[in-house]
């Protein structure tokens, strides 16, 4: 039980400086301990994340930084992919990638406008919703076996850049569309109702004042899916990336050879798995730089328009 | 009152969902006149106002009956267009909510949306409506600046100004002031006693002394229904119905 005590005053000098300190002074102590407590743990988890972060690039680097050379990054594979460098690689995930976003990012963010601003909260909007969560949840090797039932053999698009940017947009789309939708929700009605009663319609508020507010949120998903379609294997293992091409592709329904898919095949299924170590890691290394160089760019252009809207 | 009538509502009714926000309003809006708006929070005022320009089509599950004539047509119509209507009856919100834009395009854009294009003519607008509104001065050197920079009641003038530049022939204002300082909200007060030369205007507004101050005409509402109006300097000295003498000398509210 808390009895009340004097309060500490400078009139009584007596009770501030007391040695043995009143229930309720103790119980401010214990409080503040418990916080500090609470505080160091969340602390620590915050750190955990990062650091395991640096030892995963830590690893990489250090083990694939003596690959890392000119002749690396600007060559074909040679000698059984045992020397020489990744270009083709390079060359094929950034056409994978960058085609998943073209054709996922409008029908993304076509998707969240009409689920954010035109759709009517009923059925269809509930259907819609638990259809794209529910992508959002397929295993991507599902994907990689739709990309191939569908694109590859029933639309005969063959094993190409079409099929695996279109398998990888496939997949990226749930990301894009939940990430577009809340930074279009959160921006204010207020700046609706003004554009209306100045007798803007819909559309025009949407382009002119809702699109552009949630500029730097759209373009948050876009980093996100990006950096998702650059790195993922089993989409694109059946539907675009072969083992090994000894050209760069120069259309549309080339078969390619990618970062990712091409560590696997040297860690698993190359002529010299040991030998090649290096190998994978450096191209491991290039596929992590690759991506961040991607995020990179798409940063600095979200930072420049959040500077417009400030 | 025997100035010509702007806007006139015949037993109008609003509903959200099943709830009865206004209840049978019958009420003449003169043209080039201060009306105000008075009553306690929830008596229908801010709906009845958001009525005038059709703002409330965009709440799901409401409905609308009567007629609300401008000049003489019925805005309540289905084959209004409501886009115009919205340009003829502009609207000051509550709070102020410039655009995340530079201050010329808050003001140029009613006018870009609307399909102007010429540039000496926006420049032009842009510049007579934020005179209109008495901030040409303080922002005529940081025109391009962003509007978030501006303080509240800058921010607030604007949001008049952006509202003038698609001239209206009526102004709605939602507790223009609420959200603003004495100086700030003597300023719209001011701008409001100048701007009905040109545009009729409807301030809806918690403070008396300020409905007192700038309007010609008081309405009073209570629990959706429009108990008296009359001439300002009338209801607030001589009200006819007991229950706006109460509101108005604070007995409830």
């Amino acid at each position: 039980m808390l009895k009340p005590t004097e309060p500490a005053t400078i009139e009584n000098p007596q009770t501030a400086f007391d040695s043995t300190p009143a229930p309720r002074f103790y119980l401010q102590r214990r409080r503040r301990i418990m916080q500090k407590i609470v505080f160091s743990a969340f602390r620590t988890a915050a750190v955990v994340n990062a650091l395991a972060l640096a030892i995963v690039v830590y690893f990489m680097a250090a083990n694939g930084w003596k690959a890392i050379s000119w002749t690396f990054l600007t060559q074909p594979p040679t000698n059984s992919m045992t020397q020489g460098g990744i270009l083709p690689c390079i060359v094929g995930t950034l056409c994978l990638s960058l085609g998943a976003m073209i054709l996922a990012f409008p029908i993304g963010i076509a998707s969240a406008i009409y689920m954010s601003e035109y759709a009517r909260p009923g059925r269809l909007l509930r259907i819609i919703r638990l259809g794209i969560n529910n992508l959002a949840g397929v295993p991507s090797v599902v994907f990689g076996l739709f990309g191939l039932g569908f694109f590859v053999v029933y639309l005969k698009f063959g094993v190409s850049i079409l099929s695996g940017a279109l398998t990888l947009g496939a997949m990226t789309l749930p990301v894009i569309i939940s990430t577009t939708e809340e930074s279009l929700r959160s921006v204010p009605d207020t700046y609706r109702e003004a554009s209306l009663a100045l007798g803007a319609n819909k559309l025009q508020t949407i382009c002119r004042v809702v699109l552009p507010s949630a500029m730097p949120g759209i373009l948050t998903s876009a980093i996100l899916g990006l950096s998702r379609a650059a790195g993922e294997t089993a989409p694109i293992m059946f539907t675009a990336a072969v083992f090994y091409v000894p050209h760069l592709p120069s259309s549309i329904f080339d078969e390619i050879m990618a970062l990712p898919y091409h560590i696997y095949v040297l860690a698993t299924a190359g002529t010299e798995i040991e030998a090649t170590r290096h190998l994978q890691y450096g191209t491991a290394l290039v596929l992590v730089a690759l991506v961040l160089g991607l995020n990179l760019t798409a940063i600095l252009y979200r930072s420049r328009v959040r500077k417009r809207l400030r | 009152m025997n100035e010509a009538v702007k806007i006139s509502t015949q037993h109008l009714s609003f509903y959200y969902g099943d709830f009865l926000a206004l209840n049978d309003i019958c009420l003449e809006i003169p043209a080039n006149q201060v009306t105000a708006l008075i009553g306690p929070s929830g008596c229908g005022k801010s709906t009845y106002l958001r009525c005038l320009n059709r703002m409330n089509d965009l709440i799901a599950r409401t409905r609308t009956e009567g007629t609300i004539l401008l000049d003489g047509n019925n805005i309540l119509d289905p084959n209004q267009d409501v886009v115009s209507l919205r340009s003829r009856v502009g609207m000051v919100f509550q709070k102020p909510n410039p655009f995340p834009k530079s201050i010329f395009e808050n003001v140029a854009y009613g006018l870009r949306v609307n399909g102007i294009r010429d540039r000496a003519y926006i420049a032009g607008k842009v510049e007579e409506s934020l005179k209109q509104a008495a901030l040409w001065d303080e922002v005529k050197d940081r025109i391009t600046d962003s509007a978030l920079g501006l303080s509240g009641g800058q921010q607030q003038r604007l949001c008049i100004a952006r509202a003038l530049a698609v001239s209206p022939e009526v102004l709605l204002m939602d507790e223009p002031a609420s959200a603003l300082d004495p100086i700030s909200t003597q300023k719209i007060e001011e701008l409001i006693h100048e701007l009905k030369i040109n545009y009729t205007i409807i301030i809806v507004t918690h403070n008396m002394q300020q409905a007192a101050r700038v309007s010609d005409i008081t309405a009073f509402f209570y629990v959706g229904k429009l108990i008296e109006v009359d001439e300002t300097d009338t209801i607030f000295t001589r009200p006819g119905i007991k229950q706006t003498e109460d509101y108005i000398t604070g007995r409830f509210g």
